[in-house]
């Protein structure tokens, strides 16, 4: 029986209902963390090591296990996964082999998952915000129907063990911290380069756990014709890059965005900009930095005419070392940037362009090895 | 064809504040918007139907007003519009709502025909998740397709459809059967400028407003507050630096001399930095 519009049908106490912990009998096994390790055309994704890194601290504080989980085909590339996740501190590896798990489709992947989570039954389970795991995660929580808070700066444990997940949310002008109650496990993404990369240690391999999922090509919809790789193209490697050059409206004309990737040229630098300029069309939304874009960790980011949005702010703010360049002294990126100087970028870049050319010239490359 | 596309009223997030005290959202003032993403969601399935004919049906879960995206949505061109208001949607997290939309989808089908594509944006830009339309996806039992940037082909005869989907470091070719969920991508069309017909006929349109009762809903604790695992426990605004950038005076300076002293600076706060940018460019 269906309800119409006009039954009268208690309401909710909107404000306390399912506030409350009282975790489900069947979950309190719930056990140890896992981190998704992400391996693509044989590379894993270097956010799984962060993660390691994060999920360490998380299964200390536990008292339980680390473990990488690791779906591919059999091969060498599988196995090389499993080392790197012990490398970077895994105790544990679970791994699904199965020929269909060559190329990332949604399907195989989820079940895969979905099944090794159901039969060992991890409490936090992590994954990286990448295309990847935001499209594994989402499918995986919700045919689990568990709890899963995307794209997390920070995470912790609380006094009672729960996870204490945190993110931005409304383009970064606030935090909040997002706990799953009821369900287990609790699932989280984190964007690659919000934390650190830990330190890869020389860790003999550890204890594999290998386990069969049936699956069938035949019952897959999702066929991969093809993959073209960035190599080949224009796109942007932003997120790894250790010096950004990043452009905003400051530089006035789609043009003059040419005097930002001249400048990223000579200093072997990656180049991005703000998000109006990819709402103009100036460049590619690959190459937009900040909370709907890229999150970028450079030793070093250049800021050309950049006011510095708090949406541009959380995308940056893990820069060792942030260098403004705006005419408006009071613009926002000179409270988070670390040194200012108010110019014209378009007149200023060209002379701070020549100037590196000058001192990264072969020449004084000759001086500085003596 | 039918198809039909979720979209989201948010605010204006370029314009949202926090309240200095009380570190909460001031939304008073603040315009709402249709959320940009959805926009390219919108844009594909017009041109879908416009070729292959059809219907385009625009479906929102959110609080009455939520009627003005709608209205909006109509003045692009699509031919329908449902609205999925109810006090029990409350609260809702991504699990919530996509079971919400899920069972509006599936009532929708009953009533005007069943979906061959699902549209979503790629991510709303308030909540940022990307997490509604895999959801929808997976309690609808439909092929999921994220973050396309391109259709390459539909065949509905066949029931077959070719993508471009956006993955790290590169673009995957894939190809999957109807119906099938799309996510798409920004930055892969332009949003129609409605024509003067779409815009009185938008003015004219009855909105379909659905309760949670009228969608289908039987089970209410799979709704809102109590149907979301995930709660809010805490909301805080980000830490600010106190101290400002170091400011390097430009009064009377050659620009030369300018870039000189900048670098000069940056060298000496990282550096380490010197001889990685000297090996960089001389790659």
């Amino acid at each position: 029986m269906t309800l119409t519009a006009n039954q009268e049908i208690p309401r909710p106490a909107v404000g306390r209902a399912g506030m409350k912990k009282e975790l489900p009998d069947h979950f309190k096994d719930y056990r140890h963390v896992w981190v998704f390790i992400e391996v693509e055309r044989g590379n894993v994704h270097p956010v799984s090591f962060e993660l390691l890194g994060e999920g360490r601290k998380l299964a200390d504080k536990l008292g339980v296990k680390l473990a990488g989980v690791v779906l591919g085909p059999p091969g060498d590339a599988t196995q090389l996964a499993i080392a790197e996740a012990f490398a970077y501190g895994a105790d544990v590896a679970y791994l699904v082999e199965n020929p269909l798990l060559e190329d990332y489709r949604n399907e195989p992947f989820t079940k895969a998952l979905t099944n090794l989570v159901a039969t060992y039954q991890p409490e936090i389970l992590l994954l990286g915000a990448t295309t990847l795991g935001r499209d594994l995660a989402g499918s995986v929580a919700t045919t689990l129907l568990t709890g899963l808070t995307a794209d997390c700066t920070e995470l912790d444990v609380d006094a009672d063990g729960s996870l204490a997940a945190t993110r931005p949310t409304f383009g970064g002008s606030l935090l909040c911290t997002i706990y799953t109650l009821n369900c287990r496990p609790q699932m989280a993404t984190v964007r690659p380069r919000v934390m650190a990369m830990p330190q890869r240690t020389n860790k003999p391999i550890g204890c594999v756990i290998q386990h069969g999922v049936l699956m069938v090509e035949e019952e897959i919809v999702t066929k991969v014709l093809g993959f073209i790789s960035d190599v080949q193209s224009t796109n942007s490697n932003l997120a790894y890059a250790d010096v950004v050059v990043g452009g905003g409206l400051g530089l006035g004309t789609s043009e003059n965005l040419k005097l930002a990737k001249n400048l990223a040229r000579v200093i072997g630098a990656e180049y991005g900009c703000s998000r109006p300029l990819v709402q103009k069309g100036w460049m590619p939304a690959d190459r937009q930095i900040g909370q709907t874009g890229k999150t970028i960790r450079p030793k070093l980011y250049i800021a050309a005419g950049i006011s510095g949005a708090i949406q541009h702010r959380v995308g940056v703010e893990g820069a060792d070392l942030i260098v403004a360049i705006n005419t408006d002294p009071n613009a926002p990126i000179f409270d988070f940037a670390h040194v200012g100087v108010v110019t014209d970028a378009i007149r200023f870049l060209p002379a701070l362009t020549d100037v590196f050319t000058q001192r990264l010239s072969p020449h004084s490359r000759d001086k500085l090895a003596n | 064809m039918h198809v039909v596309v979720c979209i989201k009223q948010v605010p204006d997030s370029a314009q949202i504040r926090v309240h200095p005290v009380t570190n909460t959202i001031m939304r008073q003032g603040v315009p709402t918007i249709i959320n940009p993403y959805d926009l390219f969601a919108l844009e594909e399935a017009l041109r879908l139907r416009d070729v292959h004919g059809g219907e385009v049906t625009v479906l929102t879960m959110g609080p009455p007003m939520a009627e003005d995206s709608l209205r909006k949505a109509l003045t692009y061109g699509a031919d329908r519009a449902v609205l999925l208001t109810d006090r029990y949607f409350a609260g809702s997290d991504t699990l919530a709502t996509s079971f919400a939309l899920s069972q509006a989808i599936a009532k929708i089908g009953e009533t005007f025909g069943a979906p061959d594509i699902v549209f979503t944006g790629k991510q709303t830009i308030d909540g940022d998740t990307a997490q509604v339309g895999p959801g929808i996806a997976k309690r609808l039992d439909l092929l999921q397709l994220t973050y396309v940037s391109k259709i390459c082909s539909l065949d509905l005869d066949a029931r077959e459809i070719k993508v471009d989907r956006r993955s790290e470091g590169g673009t995957q070719m894939l190809h999957g059967r109807l119906p099938c969920l799309i996510t798409m991508l920004e930055g892969t069309n332009e949003i129609r400028r409605g024509s003067l017909d779409d815009a009185l006929r938008a003015a004219r349109s009855q909105i379909v407003k659905w309760s949670a009762g009228d969608a289908g809903i039987e089970d209410l604790s799979k709704c809102g507050l109590r149907g979301s695992p995930t709660v809010v426990k805490r909301v805080f605004a980000p830490t600010v630096r106190t101290e400002k950038a170091e400011q390097i005076t430009t009064t009377d300076k050659a620009l030369g001399d300018l870039a000189d002293e900048l670098i000069v600076e940056i060298f000496a706060r990282q550096p380490a930095l010197e001889h990685e940018l000297a090996f960089d460019a001389s790659a």
